[in-house]
């Protein structure tokens, strides 16, 4: 497997502020914003994403909007798959009836993660919008979803592995794409 | 894990991953739309060959919130009343494709028959056998106590109680040993979880070689409370069906001897639990000043019940196909 890294730390953190910065543009400011990550590393990328906007609109407060939405119980592949546990959701105690979610994710791929949180968030409430961003859009959609706002685009063979780290789990933050050796 | 049968059977990973699933679907109790898709498509049938009330009604809200459809079967008004033997009654859901059997029955190991026997090949849950085990309700305690001792709401969503077990905790389970279910399942996964267990109850109400179990006996209710501090005090139900010969003299006596007199209940430490799996006896086992008490949390072990057992059907119903099935 040859290994390269696409992002490094100062470019994930550059493309979430730009990223926060697109969100609060598009909404026209953080009001009626609740900031969902899907675990597992999407919850500190929607975390960081929230203190970015806190920072740029102060009367936000990343506490009271962030939150997580595991999509366990909502994936089509349950049956088959592995043994998967839970993941927590934590909705904010504001909910989400009638405001805009942005959903967060690491990479967006087949869109059937997407699918699930969609499915999800139904169950939960009925937000006035729901926005998609991620850190990276690697392509090979099997589904119509596409990303609102996204730290990269990168473009994949489908053989390819993209792999994202977080500081807050993996201890650094990164982005590297690893390709099979050709035989 | 294939079966629920015994909580010997679960190490304390297994449990405290059942616990940790179970804290998850008790969010799902707070939610706009209280079920989950997880089950969506497959039936889980309850087979109760004997009387229950929450039991039954625990599974089916649980395999229901999982969007399961439910088939209830009661012995009563069905074909066993014709004769028709356990055999037959199993290849008879087997054959209409049932995906999982919940069974509740008087003889002990009838769920280990069902399960091993070739009748009907898919997950067994037992909901309480004779006086064997009665697994669910031990992790639903289980769960309780770990809320409880986290300091947390005892039902409902909380946060802070995932992955821990109930490590120097002391739980006392008081009254008729010998005909529990509850206090058999109790006994084992308390251990696995890390609690010290202590047993009080008549000598008659003692299972033969108690003094081999993982548990400290003790057949004077105001000894066991003046050498331990419990975080939880279990009473167990005086089973008058399955007392076919006098093990007290009377049911006063009992209940001044072992049960949980408002003396008692007074003098009981303030962080002390009141559990019992229900149905009570007022004014036998337990007072009514204790049962009504705020640190009664028999209806809090109800509520959860729902989640523990959505979490059980989810372990043996997703994820293992491939596996499992081999």
């Amino acid at each position: 497997m040859r290994h390269r890294t696409v992002l490094d730390s100062a470019e994930i953190s550059r493309a979430i502020s730009r990223i926060a910065h697109e969100v609060i543009e598009s909404n026209k400011g953080a009001q009626g914003l609740v900031i969902l990550g899907i675990p597992t590393r999407g919850v500190p990328l929607a975390r960081r994403l929230a203190e970015k906007i806190a920072q740029i609109e102060p009367d936000a407060d990343a506490d009271a909007i962030t939150g997580s939405l595991d999509i366990t119980m909502y994936r089509d592949d349950l049956r088959r798959g592995k043994l998967r546990s839970p993941e927590p959701t934590r909705i904010p105690p504001t909910g989400i009836d009638g405001r805009t979610v942005v959903l967060v994710d690491d990479v967006l791929f087949s869109g059937r993660t997407i699918r699930a949180a969609l499915d999800a968030l139904a169950d939960i409430g009925r937000p006035d919008a729901v926005r998609l961003a991620v850190l990276v859009d690697r392509g090979h959609r099997s589904l119509p979803i596409r990303a609102d706002h996204v730290g990269k685009n990168l473009p994949t063979a489908i053989d390819e592995r993209v792999s994202v780290t977080v500081a807050e789990i993996d201890g650094e933050d990164a982005v590297t794409i690893s390709a099979p050796e050709a035989a | 894990m294939r079966h629920l049968l015994s909580t010997t059977d679960l190490t304390r990973d297994d449990a405290v991953d059942l616990l940790d699933v179970a804290e998850e679907m008790a969010q799902v109790s707070e939610r706009e739309v209280k079920k989950l898709p997880v089950l969506r498509g497959r039936t889980v049938v309850n087979l109760f060959f004997e009387d229950s009330t929450r039991t039954r009604l625990s599974f089916e809200a649980a395999a229901k919130r999982l969007s399961a459809d439910v088939i209830n079967f009661s012995a009563k008004g069905s074909s066993v009343s014709k004769g028709e033997s356990l055999q037959d009654t199993m290849q008879t859901l087997a054959a209409m494709g049932a995906d999982a059997v919940v069974v509740r029955h008087a003889g002990s190991g009838t769920p280990h028959r069902l399960a091993t026997s070739g009748w009907i090949d898919v997950p067994i849950l037992n909901a309480g056998d004779g006086t064997h085990e009665h697994p669910t309700q031990a992790l639903l305690d289980s769960f309780t106590l770990r809320r409880v001792r986290g300091g947390l709401p005892a039902s409902g969503p909380a946060e802070g109680a995932r992955g821990t077990d109930l490590a120097g905790s002391t739980v006392a389970i008081v009254g008729d040993i010998l005909h529990s279910r509850v206090a058999r399942s109790n006994v084992h996964l308390l251990n696995t979880l890390g609690a010290q267990v202590v047993l009080i109850g008549p000598p008659t109400l003692m299972p033969w070689g108690v003094e081999e179990w993982p548990a400290e006996v003790f057949y004077d209710y105001d000894d066991a409370l003046a050498a331990h501090e419990f975080d939880a005090v279990m009473m167990l139900r005086v089973q008058l069906e399955r007392m076919h010969q006098s093990f007290f003299p009377n049911p006063r006596e009992y209940t001044r001897l072992w049960g949980l007199t408002p003396q008692r209940y007074r003098a009981l430490p303030g962080h002390t639990a009141i559990m019992h799996p229900g149905p009570m006896n007022r004014g036998f086992e337990i007072c009514a000043e204790a049962a009504d008490s705020p640190r009664a949390v028999v209806l809090s072990q109800v509520a959860n019940g729902v989640a523990v057992r959505m979490a059980a059907l989810y372990r043996l119903l997703m994820g293992t196909e491939s596996e499992g099935r081999s």
